[in-house]
């Protein structure tokens, strides 16, 4: 069912339900057990999930699995009197076979929620049971509660009450980071004159950054709206700005972060503007392939938004339509002020009916998830897969090229191709 | 609750996938939570097909549990029939959807959906597996399909060597056949293209490539070939009690199986075996020599595979097949073989018998790896999962069952049976080991910069195995297994081994310095040994001397 919301004139705003072609949020795990190697997740849910998350992860060959799956037979369904007992004992056993573990995530899954197995108390339980050794968390990873890269912003979300509290001024990024990106915008702000830069998650799962009024906010990926409440109801203050991506986006992110700590502009241009110079030329070569293409974006992440923006404004690509899984226009406000008037944006997924516009359309290129693409490429349609934009270093001023040629591989590619 | 790191198989609605999407004009509807599409990417990525399988979801979210569950169900199925004009619906649920009890199959049955076939599955998904929900899937499309024609009780039935009074060539069914399944693309070509040089015909291949118009022609064929037994075995003793169409068994994988195969189907549809399928006086026959695989294996270059210790585990019709051709066609030494397919377990059991060993029987990947500690082997012979453990243990590994990966689906012909397949197995089998030269030069000149102990040059860039692996494999899920594992040290650990219950036994630093030159793929075995060596002489030091007292003692 399509129905028109004209809430904002500018934008064509729509929401669609029926068939979803989505990840669940489980699949968060995937670059989560990265990003702190001292984190464990289990699982507690069905075969479906321990399926998903190897098939997901399983073509990687781990000497030491950093994931795993408590998997519900029939005794558990039939009565819930020792679900918490089972689920005891297998954290014992996973914690003796994996004694450097340091954070156990108790992930809920569909069938968990279905039958109200409280993972929360659970979680609690284990606290005190291993107080000292292992901090058990809980955070819900269900598809039928989170889409992909929402189960990132549980986790953080989980991690948010145990963060020391400290009224030190500090810039906290929020969300998943590349390492080196990492690095590199710490190397920025300490340029602009801001001295602690922290991070969430942070690389170790035990070194949590503090959270309290001096605290300014700057969320990295625009998918984590119920961590940002949880960080602003500890005080912290969030900072609005357009997300990382291009040279526009990380300038305006970064500038956004210096404003909060008064540095002046004259220094910010002096720090940022070669960066902004130096990306836009990275992007140039880009540019000339993608310019004039026709884009559509299926949902996938949240990230679409701020991707499309980038590639119309920096990479002068038409937008046919901007699909996303779920729209939070408090995060997004000054991502929606970028869009080119007109910009059809669908929020939910009728993966059908979105189909018959992509061929309707003949976009020149389609971002969409595994599922689809190879299908769309033996249509004739070019694609870029989505899920790749979550595992990529993409953010920041000098990631700028990076990110549109990740586009533009796509296009050149199927012209470097030819069988006769 | 059950720990799983890595599990063998999928859910049972996986496996009715599998039949769906390896079969054209048919269509699923999967009451499912939003996210189990993921499944979508097991075709579209690791089995790389060009479209989207035909499976439609209700992908319900929390909000619609306040809902009408069911009136979504209804309205799922009422699109895609009219959107994919299926020739037969499967219906069923995932697990989630278990839980919370449509009954969409009872659903479908209700509606006005044009009197196409549709089949309710229903699939425990907290009890049952991938291949038994493939299996049972294919076996209730079968069913449902040819339930008309199924003859009256009491009529004769029908003679598998009709073929000759009706003047045409025999023909048989292939079924078994599927997405995901080992290599099943290339094995239907080979079984095809041998049957064909014998003259026999294929009826229909089904699941894969199959409408629903073929499977209502089984019953034409002379007989059915049973080519995966893990999804064709119900469908095939279900069309043997009710058409009386025998089923040809041996699975044709490696040169003695295939041969005992092609007797079998030219037994049971009454073709005279031609002279090149005898066996010979020794042992041997003509056709066997359609294989390279017999002469490279008899080539004196592999004189160095004797005896080389294997651990087996797949899927009970790979890993059977396996243990022949390692024990009896590559001279092999099978140490360790197992299944995760409960359903063919005591199949599995006679062939570990064969060998004088206990199957392993389990889906616990965590008693898989300690059972493969335990054995140390100096080769793997096992699924994707396998590769965790034997990288682990730094022990080399060859795939030969699902579950597999994307690089097990490769864009060569590179069956699994047949002769062709037989030289696959002997390129792909041998690969992972140390080549003979670098064996016997590792074996004597310990000291050198660049081959050191462990390494394998011939796979660039391959690196030695772990010396310590930081902590042993320990599951309290399979304890007695566990029990073994725990005491038993790791294959390359070199560091001192403690053994519960008789006390501790200490390495003296001669004796560390001797099993230190034994080669690393033995030095498990050998480590293994002269500690049994000991406890049983009731020594509490391992000297260099105890070493080759036991290495005496176990002499072959």
């Amino acid at each position: 069912m399509t129905t028109g919301l004209a809430e904002q004139p500018p934008l064509q705003l729509l929401k669609e339900s029926g068939q979803r072609e989505v990840f669940c949020g489980l699949t968060s795990i995937v670059w989560l057990h990265r990003r702190m190697p001292d984190a464990f997740f289990l699982v507690v849910g069905s075969r479906t999930c321990a399926h998903l998350v190897q098939s997901a992860a399983g073509v990687m060959i781990f000497a030491e699995p950093r994931f795993g799956t408590a998997i519900l037979g029939e005794r558990d369904l039939a009565g819930l009197a020792d679900a918490n007992d089972e689920l005891d004992r297998l954290v014992k056993d996973l914690l003796e076979r994996r004694p450097e573990i340091r954070t156990l995530f108790l992930v809920g899954s569909c069938p968990s929620e279905v039958i109200k197995l409280d993972l929360a108390k659970a979680a609690e339980r284990l606290n005190t049971q291993l107080a000292g050794r292992v901090m058990v968390l809980n955070y819900s990873g269900s598809g039928i509660e989170t889409t992909f890269t929402q189960g990132e912003d549980q986790a953080l979300l989980a991690m948010v009450p145990l963060m020391p509290s400290s009224e030190v001024d500090q810039l906290l990024i929020v969300g998943t980071l590349a390492d080196a990106v990492e690095d590199r915008l710490v190397q920025l702000f300490g340029r602009l004159g801001i001295p602690v830069v922290t991070s969430l998650p942070p690389r170790r799962s035990t070194e949590l950054p503090p959270i309290g009024p001096g605290s300014r906010v700057l969320l990295a990926q625009p998918f984590l709206s119920a961590t940002a409440r949880a960080l602003v109801s500890r005080g912290g203050q969030l900072l609005t700005a357009p997300y990382p991506f291009g040279v526009e986006g990380s300038r305006a992110w970064m500038a956004a972060g210096a404003a909060a700590f008064g540095v002046a502009p004259a220094l910010v241009a002096e720090v940022l503007d070669p960066l902004v110079e130096r990306g836009q030329r990275a992007i140039a070569p880009h540019r000339e392939l993608l310019a004039g293409k026709r884009l559509f974006l299926l949902p996938d992440s949240q990230l679409e938004l701020s991707l499309a923006r980038f590639l119309q404004r920096e990479c002068g690509m038409e937008l046919v339509e901007v699909g996303t899984p779920y729209l939070d226009r408090q995060l997004l406000d000054a991502e929606l002020a970028l869009l080119p008037p007109g910009t059809r944006i669908t929020e939910g997924q009728d993966v059908e009916r979105q189909l018959e516009r992509v061929r309707a359309e003949r976009p020149d290129l389609v971002v969409c998830g595994l599922g689809l693409a190879n299908p769309l490429e033996a249509e004739g349609i070019a694609t870029k897969w989505s899920i790749e934009l979550v595992f990529s270093p993409i953010h920041g001023c000098d990631q700028a090229g990076d990110l549109a040629e990740l586009f533009a591989r796509s296009l050149r590619r199927r012209a470097a191709l030819s069988f006769s | 609750m059950e720990l799983t790191l890595w599990t063998y198989e999928g859910p049972p609605h996986v496996g009715a996938m599998r039949i769906a999407a390896s079969m054209e004009g048919v269509h699923y509807v999967l009451h499912a939570p939003q996210g189990d599409t993921y499944a979508d990417l097991l075709f579209t990525m690791i089995e790389r097909r060009d479209r989207r399988p035909p499976v439609t979801y209700t992908t319900f979210q929390a909000r619609d549990l306040g809902g009408d569950t069911a009136e979504l169900v209804k309205s799922s199925i009422a699109a895609a029939v009219e959107r994919f004009q299926p020739e037969a619906l499967l219906v069923g649920e995932s697990c989630t959807a278990e839980l919370i009890q449509d009954q969409p199959g009872s659903l479908a049955a209700t509606m006005d959906l044009g009197g196409i076939p549709v089949v309710s599955l229903e699939l425990p998904a907290y009890s049952k597996k991938e291949n038994w929900g493939g299996a049972e899937t294919l076996y209730q499309l079968v069913r449902g399909l040819l339930k008309a024609q199924v003859p009256p009780p009491g009529e004769p039935k029908p003679d598998p060597t009709r073929w000759r009074a009706e003047g045409r060539r025999p023909r048989v069914n292939l079924l078994g056949p599927s997405l995901l399944g080992f290599r099943c693309r290339d094995d239907v070509r080979e079984i095809s293209q041998l049957l064909a040089g014998y003259g026999i015909d294929v009826a229909v291949v089904a699941p894969l490539g199959a409408r629903p118009a073929d499977l209502m022609r089984i019953p034409t064929a002379d007989a059915n070939v049973s080519l995966y037994p893990e999804l064709a075995g119900p469908v095939c003793s279900w069309l043997e009690r009710s058409f009386g169409m025998q089923t040809v068994k041996t699975v044709p994988i490696g040169i003695g199986a295939t041969a005992a195969f092609l007797r079998e189907l030219h037994g049971v549809l009454g073709v005279e075996l031609p002279a090149e399928l005898e066996t010979a006086a020794d042992g041997t026959c003509a056709a066997e020599r359609r294989s390279r695989l017999p002469w490279y294996s008899r080539s004196v270059d592999s004189t160095y595979l004797t005896g080389k210790r294997v651990f087996i585990f797949g899927d009970a019709t790979h890993a059977i097949a396996a243990a022949r051709i390692a024990s009896r066609e590559l001279g092999f030494k099978v140490v360790g073989l197992g299944s995760y397919s409960r359903e063919q377990a005591r199949e599995v059991r006679a062939a570990a018998q064969e060998l004088g060993l206990e199957a392993l029987i389990s889906d616990d990947y965590l008693a898989v790896e300690a059972a493969m500690a335990e054995a140390a082997p100096e080769l793997v012979l096992g699924t994707q999962m396998e590769r965790h453990s034997a990288k682990r243990l730094g022990i080399p590994c060859a795939v030969i069952s699902s579950p597999l990966h994307v690089q097990d689906v490769p864009a060569r012909t590179s069956p699994q049976m047949g002769w062709e397949g037989a030289n696959v197995i002997f390129d792909s089998w041998v690969h992972p080991l140390m080549m003979g030269l670098e064996e016997h030069l590792i074996g004597m000149f310990r000291h050198d910069f660049e081959f050191v102990d462990g390494h394998l040059s011939h796979l660039e860039g391959a690196s030695a195995p772990a010396k310590h692996p930081t902590s042993t494999a320990t599951s309290t899920v399979t304890a007695t297994v566990t029990a073994t594992a725990t005491a038993a040290p790791q294959a390359n650990d070199t560091a001192p081994a403690s053994i519960p219950g008789d006390g501790v036994i200490v390495w003296s630093p001669d004796g560390e310095a001797e099993l230190a030159k034994i080669p690393f793929f033995v030095r498990g075995k050998v480590r293994k040994n002269t500690e049994a060596y000991a406890r049983e002489q009731g020594l509490a030091l391992i000297d260099s001397e105890a070493l080759y007292e036991a290495k005496a003692h176990f002499a072959p």
